[in-house]
């Protein structure tokens, strides 16, 4: 074939020279198991192995995250013909044991495997994480014995863009980010723009507090986006790509410039890719701490050097993006999923999920339960499959309060809608959105005040400033819910909360105005009781309080409660 | 230049392509509240207080950054819209201190006249306790960042009319303030060239000309809009010649 | 990046002690310059720049930052409104020891206030503050993505993970030891050597 690299025989070199070991470690080298003490797992087993001469039977292999984070350092060891088998909490002692007993005489330490049966890894569909613990993040050829890469070449040299477009909008994708606009209609868009200067990005500005998938795919599969990205450009007719990335997360950073680099060296980005006119590059961006830069037009800003504001939309990025030129904006874990729907097809990625929601969702499944990590799971699971099967439950013996997705931007589930499946449009109904993946579940030590005024700081502390009631209101909203969990608040604060709630919704310019009134509304339309069990009478304790004018904001405010319309 | 026909508070009105809803307003008769649009200078959309109802579409939008288009039917004083713009200004109020019977803009204050046309007479939030300390550094004029309503029209007429690029815009979120140049007195910003476009274009008595007292502030707001708008003339006529 | 610091801590250190003003060969201003080359002064690379000086100097002093507005000829004003908009740029020295803790929310579900109370008590710092002495800035991350070892905190950039306020005190305490020994070593080794200067 033409354009100087031949996958296949990369590919089959790669698998050749992996096949000549006996056994494989796969030691989770991700950020958290990293934190966890993951080196000194890997040190340990590399020591055994150099002490027992074993370097031609074990390939050691520093791996993505395996997904289950509150039991690691986790390490995978395949052997050829047996069943791989799974070790928990390995630390230190626990690696030099693994590789004392296990790859030197072939006998697994029983009392640290946890079964692949177990419902965590079970209840799991794989796509955008298909990779994760099974390849080494640093190395390309890894990637693409895995079959990376293949869906570009493909793409590029069999399709036409529409034919790619096509594709996409068949699969039924849609935006990871939580907007959950179809991905190929917007592509569609982008492609059909007049301009010879088009860019793509990538969105890796995770911003939701208590959310890392995209943060895991950056780091422990790199590549998957680069491939994403390139097929995003040929099927929209871009030349340039951009990854704009959270500074908060430099290990991503140094894993996407070392894929840049590798995918350059192969050929696989630049002039002419396989032996076409098409050309692409990526450059990467970095963020400097804030979390309306997710918002595609404050996004923009700050690719182009300036302060994260957002602007009006629209235009829309697709006519009027980068430098004035048409851009488009794909979430991270969207683009991640691209090259397995290209490479297996639309119809197969189609079957996965809902009717309204194809395919999977990554959650960051965190808070009060036995299992914590990261979780991949098929759209349509209910909330109580999640917490009760892969979750293992509540921790402690706790009972079950709510669960938050969304993050600062949605809101809660409470126990009598624990069996609503995770699509898009079940979430959206009960007040809350799919969000980016953050799924903390709470358990009843948990007040909801509290969270509903947690999220507000945050809303608070990360609103731009640009437009007043974004800049004004999450102020003066947190101030209330202060006053309220800290036992200041009469029953006018409350009015004047859900006056301002509409206020902010109805009236900010970007989306992170326009939703965060969204965890109070949420927590007052199911845990109403707790914030009323707040309330002190009127007059009784005004400090901090609009003192002289609360009886006059609790007529106003009511007036206009009767006459407006009222969120969903 | 094609035409659109519209409706603005039950008023048939026909307007140019690529007009805005305020611009159209304007000439059905129909006065809608703003602060950061003024004529001449770019579009930032961010008080949100010339929000209007247009039929169809599911939340308001700013009526300065709304091209009309064609059958819309706005609305522009709904019950909901002029509760929310009190609302937005009590909280405007409660950003900053302004006192009116110590102020020079008094009488020629767009955030008074607002507050008039709404009615709002109280605030139901809580300002700030302190003053910010005010900037006198300026040989001919004065900045007192407790009456600055974060509008912006400084800094674009500033940007785009003078190029001087002196006054910026620093922080975030309620930590968002003016700058002039690294941060420094507005006395000792070198790129300032003293022009005063600043002053003209507040609208309300944040910047202001030293030496006036309450009340005495000229409005010269038009300034900056017949500036641009003969720029803009005078430049197309000398590509004729 | 770290060497960069490194490097740049350790000029700082010798114009620190000789009391004046940053000499003219001062190498943190070459590092900026390279940087500024490799982003080929493009004003659009100034959240690069900024990051870049940051890690040279530690933060962000209107001095350097007139230099960068020169160098990437943008208007002082620009310069300063884009670093002060985002969080992580300083504009003060950091204490020789940070304390970072998490409130994302799987910590703040899990007690990060606990654990900012626990130092704050402790050590007398308030949240975002650096000691009077100089030692300890206590500071809160966003998230920093180890949700599933919340709550957790940030010691000098290295995990404590599951933290409880007692073992983040000790872990502090921990840091700081080691490098009052590693001061005191240097002392005893410049002692030993006679100590002509």
């Amino acid at each position: 074939m033409s354009g100087g690299v031949d996958l296949f025989d990369l590919a089959q070199k790669e698998r050749e020279e992996q096949a000549v070991y006996r056994r494989t470690v796969l030691c989770c080298g991700s950020t958290a198991c990293l934190s966890g003490g993951a080196q000194a797992t890997q040190d340990a087993i590399r020591d055994v192995v150099a002490e027992k001469g074993l370097e031609q039977d074990v390939r050691l292999v520093a791996t993505g995250c395996m997904g289950l984070c509150s039991r690691g350092p986790l390490v995978k060891v395949r052997s050829r013909g047996e069943d791989d088998v799974l070790y928990a909490d390995v630390d230190a002692d626990a690696g030099r044991r693994i590789a004392e007993q296990h790859l030197a005489a072939g006998q697994p330490v029983e009392e640290r495997t946890l079964s692949l049966e177990h419902p965590f890894f079970a209840r799991q569909v794989r796509v955008v994480l298909e990779n994760m613990g099974e390849i080494d993040p640093n190395r390309i050829e890894d990637y693409i014995a895995h079959g990376g890469y293949r869906a570009l070449r493909d793409a590029v040299s069999t399709m036409t863009p529409a034919g790619v477009i096509d594709v996409v909008q068949r699969s039924g994708l849609r935006g990871r980010g939580g907007g959950g606009y179809p991905a190929g209609s917007k592509w569609k868009l982008l492609n059909e723009a007049k301009s010879d200067q088009k860019t793509v990005i990538a969105n890796g500005d995770e911003g939701d507090p208590g959310a890392y998938m995209d943060r895991t795919v950056m780091e422990d599969d790199p590549h998957r986006v680069l491939e994403g990205m390139a097929i995003a450009a040929y099927a929209t007719g871009a030349i340039k790509g951009y990854i704009y990335v959270r500074a908060e997360y430099p290990v991503a950073v140094r894993r996407l410039e070392q894929a840049i680099r590798q995918a350059k060296r192969h050929k696989l980005l630049g002039k002419n890719l396989f032996g076409t006119d098409f050309s692409f590059d990526v450059e990467i961006r970095i963020g400097a701490g804030a979390f309306v830069c997710g918002e595609e037009t404050a996004l923009m800003a700050s690719i182009m050097g300036q302060r994260g504001t957002p602007v009006l939309r629209p235009p829309y990025p697709t006519e009027r993006g980068l430098w004035g030129h048409p851009s488009m904006i794909n979430n991270v874990e969207t683009l991640a999923n691209v090259p397995t729907i290209m490479r297996r097809g639309a119809d197969w990625f189609a079957n996965i999920g809902t009717e309204t929601s194809r395919g999977t969702k990554v959650f960051a499944l965190a808070g009060k339960l036995e299992n914590t990590g990261l979780i991949e799971v098929p759209m349509g699971i209910t909330l109580r499959e999640i917490i009760e099967e892969i979750g293992g439950g509540v921790a402690g013996a706790k009972a079950f309060k709510a669960a938050q997705t969304g993050g600062p931007s949605g809101g809660c589930i409470p126990l009598k809608h624990i069996d609503t499946p995770m699509d898009y449009d079940s979430l959206l109904a009960l007040g809350s959105i799919m969000g980016s993946g953050g799924l903390i579940v709470m358990d009843e030590d948990v007040a909801m005040p509290d969270v509903a005024r947690f999220f507000m700081r945050f809303c608070m502390d990360e609103s731009c400033g640009k437009c007043l009631p974004c800049r004004a209101g999450t102020y003066e909203m947190y101030e209330l819910l202060d006053a309220l969990v800290t036992g200041r608040g009469t029953a006018a604060t409350l009015v004047r909360l859900e006056t301002l709630c509409e206020v902010v919704r109805t009236n900010s310019l970007c989306g992170l105005g326009q939703t965060a009134p969204n965890p109070v509304l949420s927590t007052l339309h199911y845990f109403r009781p707790e914030y009323e069990a707040l309330l002190v009478p009127d007059g009784a304790h005004l400090a901090g309080l609009p003192g002289a004018h609360v009886a006059a904001a609790a007529e106003s405010a009511s007036a206009f409660a009767d006459g407006s319309e009222r969120s969903a | 230049m094609a035409g659109v026909n519209l409706k603005i508070d039950g008023v048939e009105i026909e307007a140019p392509v690529g007009e805005n809803l305020m611009q159209a307003a304007t000439r059905a008769g129909v006065r809608v509240p703003g602060l950061c649009q003024l004529d001449g200078l770019s579009v930032v959309g961010a008080c949100r207080l010339c929000m209007v109802e247009i039929a169809g579409t599911p939340r308001p939008r700013p009526a300065c950054a709304t091209p009309v288009g064609e059958s819309m039917d706005v609305h522009t004083d709904t019950p909901r819209l002029r509760e929310h713009r009190r609302v937005l200004l009590e909280m405007l109020f409660a950003e900053g201190q302004h006192i009116c019977a110590a102020c020079v803009a008094s009488g020629a204050c767009e955030l008074q006249n607002l507050a008039a046309e709404l009615g709002v007479d109280h605030v139901n939030f809580t300002p700030p306790p302190t003053r910010l300390e005010m900037d006198l550094s300026h040989p001919r004029f004065g900045y007192d960042p407790s009456r600055c309503v974060l509008c912006t029209r400084c800094v674009r007429a500033c940007a785009e009319v003078e190029g001087a690029f002196t006054w910026g815009v620093a922080g975030r979120g309620r930590e968002t303030h003016l700058v002039a140049d690294l941060g420094v007195p507005w006395g000792e910003a070198e790129s300032c060239t003293s022009c005063g476009k600043c002053v003209s274009a507040c609208p309300v008595g944040a910047l202001f000309e030293k030496g006036t007292s309450v009340g005495e502030r000229r409005v010269t707001r038009a300034l900056v809009s017949t500036l641009t708008a003969r720029r803009d003339r005078e430049s197309h006529r000398e590509v004729l010649k | 990046m770290s060497a960069l610091r490194a490097a740049a801590g350790a000029a700082s250190g010798t114009a620190g002690a000789a009391g004046g003003p940053p000499p003219a060969d001062d190498p943190r201003v070459a590092l900026l310059t390279t940087q500024l080359k490799k982003v080929r002064y493009r004003a659009d690379a100034l959240i690069d720049v900024l990051h870049a000086v940051q890690d040279i100097y530690g933060y962000l002093s209107p001095e350097v930052l007139t230099t960068v507005a020169d160098a990437l000829q943008l208007p002082p004003s620009r310069v300063l409104g884009v670093a002060t908009f985002y969080h992580l740029f300083s504009f003060e020295a950091r204490g020789d020891h940070t304390c970072t803790v998490c409130t994302g929310t799987a910590c703040f579900v899990k007690g990060a206030d606990a654990l900012m109370a626990g130092v704050t008590e402790a050590y007398g710092v308030a949240q975002g503050a650096t000691r009077e002495d100089g030692s300890l800035s206590l500071l809160e991350a966003r998230c920093i993505g180890s949700c599933g070892l919340a709550p957790v905190a940030l010691i000098d950039g290295a995990v404590v993970a599951k933290a409880t306020p007692d073992a983040l005190i000790a872990a502090i305490r921990t840091a700081m030891e080691a490098s009052e020994s590693a001061e005191d070593a240097v002392r005893e080794a410049a002692a030993g050597e006679g100590g002509a200067a």
